[in-house]
């Protein structure tokens, strides 16, 4: 085996409240997918509201490509269209009885190998995961949005390891599904024509599934958060240059692809983990994807001034408990609201229970075996500012990229710019260390988010 | 079975980093709470609409001073490092402080030297004190009455970047200077030299030097010769700092220990070495300055002295290389002044050659140039000016690297 690729620069924030190994099984309630979660995607609805459903039902479809369909997760009846400002569709609402839906609990992957006989051709693959709406798990780099299926990717990306805060334990979750997950890459091999790009890493990845994968190339990583983000991994074995896509999907996202592919069954299972401080029992859920965040939380919630946030602390969304789970997200974080803090003269105290990375915190000269579990709350502590420290950012983002400038260069959108300086290899994620380190307390990701943008239609 | 110990006492040092915390914090809320409760309920005059609306800025800046604000994230990172700003800005504060208090000794010291009397430790400090809090507090005064104006008609928030300008203007400057010229340098520096260029982060050269350089082109003789260095100088006596003894061919220096603990004539902060060292010690260790740019500069000078001894065609050329450390604002102008995140470049490589430099040129025009005593401040001033020229040729060799890889792709 290869020598690990070392990522230096980065951070493992260690929160209070991480998930226990134990899976509760949630199979009714309300499920939505959310046209908001796609990337530049324009909806057009394909259902209304009292439809009955079946699992894989196209529910809206992509104006730009009418081939990308949005399936039903789940077997039941459309409750709701949900429409925000200019009623722009926000979610279709399924309501899915007990009845209705089964989600398997016993493992499914001991079922037929009916799906085995499904030709091996690209083509064939192509269109049965459009078809059933397993194509939008795919995406691609630059700019983080739906593959484009008319296009062979130059590389495609698997990373076998979470680092965000408290995110959940794909050793763990992959246990449940190993047939699943090694068809999974055999399927995603034949879409990019050559090998998937396996990234595991080095010391959290356990699961002889994982480590054991065959026909892909593994790579090892190693070293704090973002080592498991797919940008990084990209930077470092084949960077993207101008003009180039590279494909990757998650974890999840893979066993989804290989249970059809293996079984001819079509099942948006997954195992979510909820986690963080303010919950009483974080533990992980089995469900379908696009689940609603109050189904999920369910008495568990320590009281009700809690943040709920779809997806990680560091880059999800915050959300209410009758919103939905995102359909790339694979966590609940519930941590406790910042907003009633008495702190006088916060500025000069030695903050001992505070979490920093500047040495002018005491948290930063403790050895990293001491830290306790933080209960970090949602408080910014301070308020936005223009950029004055430099040389901050470079500590936690191990990419050959100058960050602030790259920044700076969204903000002003110089799209030469920003080419020149490597917009394309990176994504908003990857920039979710800077924000939460950023002394100016300035919204980053949301920065590289428009600069990104703005490139995508410049590009169409 | 060690495991287990370890992690007991593991446990017990959390617990116990934990626990002093939570005292201090519970000691704290009992004594804020009345105070918050005013707070909240004069802020509504302050909001718009109200009847002091027009001085919403200044509220806020008092209000987050006082408190840290109940600021959530609503977007994108959901939780936030606990730094900010106003913590970084405070630490140079207080690393300036060592040498703030030995100036203001020192002050009052070379005071009864030059007059051959004796004192104690606290008269000499009084007789600093009286000299230096005026020029402190003007600065502070014009400074942040210019800064809080323009945040009000911006519409933006008080920046705490001025606590720390504010207070390296007077310790950059002699002791006996007029008030009036203190506050009309602060003026120019703040308006032309930082609100101007749009305010804190976007400033080119650093202010507080502005505000010396101002003077000393405009006011020369509040600003050098050997009459200004010691406050109520009498006129029989030299007042001549090391620099400008070198300047009139006197190589009569006082003895390097002496130039490094800081007994000697000179602006008011910047004399001994060991009170710098020792802010820098701690800039350093909190990471707030780049030690990358303060070891360059020395390394610039010292290469420099050397380059010198070896030509020695002058008295001045054969000084040792390390006097120039230790003499006038070298030391201070390289750990307070040149490390400045903002007028200073971004990139690590651009950092090391910008340090290089004002080392090079500080003791260059010493040395050479017959006009200038002091080449320190017009050395970083002039490499402020350069650093988005040093960043723009270090980030092209990284855009090169890029394109180059996209060109090998293709073929």
């Amino acid at each position: 085996m290869t020598n690990a690729i070392k990522i230096k620069q980065g951070l493992d924030i260690k929160l209070k409240g991480e998930a226990e190994h134990s899976v509760e099984i949630i199979s009714s309630g309300l499920f939505a997918i959310q046209p908001t979660d796609f990337v530049g995607v324009l909806p057009r609805l394909l259902v209304q509201e009292g439809d009955a459903v079946e699992v894989g039902t196209p529910l809206f479809q992509d104006k730009h490509d009418e081939r990308i369909v949005f399936t039903s997760p789940v077997k039941g009846i459309v409750k709701e269209i949900r429409r925000g400002e200019k009623r722009l569709l926000q979610a279709v609402v399924i309501d899915c009885s007990d009845a209705m839906n089964r989600v398997s609990e016993d493992n499914s992957d001991s079922n037929s190998d009916a799906m085995n006989r499904v030709s091996t051709e690209r083509d064939a693959i192509i269109e049965k995961m459009l078809k059933t709406g397993l194509w939008p798990m795919i995406r691609q780099r630059p700019y983080s949005i739906i593959a484009n299926p008319n296009v062979t990717p130059k590389a495609f990306f698997v990373s076998a390891c979470d680092t965000h805060p408290l995110a959940p334990d794909l050793n763990f979750i992959v246990e449940h599904f190993p047939d699943s997950f090694q068809k999974g890459l055999e399927i995603l091999s034949i879409l990019s024509g050559k090998k998937v790009q396996f990234c595991v890493h080095a010391e959290k990845t356990v699961s002889e599934v994982l480590l054991k994968a065959k026909n892909v190339t593994i790579h090892r990583f190693s070293g704090p958060h973002p080592s498991g983000n797919i940008g990084t991994q990209i930077n470092k074995i084949d960077p993207i240059n101008k003009g180039e896509t590279v494909w990757y999907c998650s974890v999840q996202d893979v066993i989804n692809i290989g249970h059809y592919f293996r079984t001819g069954e079509l099942d948006f299972t997954r195992i979510y983990a909820v986690a963080g401080s303010a919950l009483e029992h974080p533990h992980y859920i089995k469900t379908k994807i696009g689940a609603q965040i109050g189904s999920l939380t369910a008495n568990n919630l320590e009281d009700n001034h809690s943040r709920l946030i779809s997806g990680n602390v560091l880059t999800g969304r915050k959300v209410a408990e009758n919103d939905f789970i995102s359909f790339y997200h694979n966590m609940v974080s519930v941590i406790p609201e910042g907003d009633n803090r008495q702190e006088m003269l916060g500025w000069i105290w030695p903050g001992f229970k505070k979490f920093s990375v500047s040495r002018t915190f005491p948290s930063a000269f403790v050895p990293k075996i001491l830290h306790p579990d933080y209960e970090l709350d949602t408080n910014t502590h301070g308020e936005e500012r223009p950029y004055v420290v430099s040389g901050e950012f470079e500590k936690v983002f191990p990419f050959d990229i100058y960050p602030l400038q790259l920044i700076k260069a969204c903000i002003v959108e110089d799209i030469d710019l920003m080419e020149n300086l490597g917009i394309y290899e990176v994504d908003e994620e990857d920039f979710a260390l800077c924000e939460f380190i950023d002394t100016s307390k300035t919204d980053i990701q949301q920065i590289i988010r428009k600069g990104l943008d703005l490139v995508r239609k410049e590009n169409e | 079975m060690k495991d287990k110990q370890n992690s007991k006492f593991r446990q017990s040092l959390r617990d116990f980093f934990i626990a002093s915390d939570a005292e201090s914090n519970g000691k704290v809320k009992d004594r804020v709470s009345g105070l918050r409760n005013y707070v909240n309920k004069i802020k509504p005059n302050f909001n718009e609409g109200g009847k002091f609306a027009k001085l919403q800025s200044t509220f806020e800046a008092f209000e987050s001073f006082l408190f840290v604000p109940d600021k959530t994230t609503q977007k994108g990172c959901q939780i936030r490092d606990a730094v900010d700003m106003k913590r970084t800005m405070i630490f140079v504060v207080i690393a300036l402080m060592p040498a703030l208090l030995f100036g203001i000794w020192n002050v009052g010291y070379q005071h009864f030297i030059a007059l051959a009397e004796q004192a104690s430790f606290w008269r000499m400090f009084g007789f600093g004190l009286a000299k230096t809090l005026p020029t402190i507090v003007v600065s502070y005064v014009v400074g942040l009455s210019i800064e809080f104006t323009f945040a009000q008609i911006r519409h933006h928030e008080v920046n705490e970047g001025y606590l720390v300008t504010g207070l390296l203007i007077p310790m950059i400057l002699p002791p006996d200077i007029p008030l009036w010229m203190v506050a009309v340098a602060t003026a120019f520096s703040v308006i032309i030299a930082k609100e101007a260029f749009g305010g804190t982060g976007m400033n080119i050269v650093n202010p507080a030097l502005t505000a010396r350089a101002f003077l000393f082109f405009a006011y020369p003789s509040c600003m050098s010769g050997d009459k200004v260095w010691i406050a109520g100088q009498p006129d029989a006596v030299s007042g001549a700092t090391p620099l400008g003894m070198l300047m009139n061919g006197n190589t009569d220096l006082p003895s390097a220990w002496t130039m490094f603990w800081g007994g000697i004539p000179g602006s008011m902060g910047e004399t001994s070495k060991i009170a710098i060292l020792l802010g820098g010690l701690l800039l350093v260790i909190c990471g707030i300055a780049s030690l990358r740019i303060i070891l360059s500069i020395f390394a610039g000078g010292i290469g420099m002295g050397l380059i010198f001894n070896a030509i020695g065609a002058t008295p001045y050329m054969q000084l040792p290389f390390y006097y120039h450390l230790l003499m006038g604002g070298f030391m201070f102008g390289a750990i307070f002044m040149a490390t400045d995140p903002v007028t200073a470049p971004q990139t690590n490589k651009g950092k090391v050659i910008y340090g290089l430099l004002i080392g090079i040129f500080a003791v260059l025009i010493r040395v050479i140039n017959p006009a200038y005593a002091e080449g320190m401040m017009l050395a970083i001033l002039l490499m402020n000016v350069f650093s988005p020229l040093i960043d723009h040729c270090v980030i092209a060799r990284n855009i090169n690297m890029r394109k180059k890889r996209a060109q090998n792709v293709k073929i």
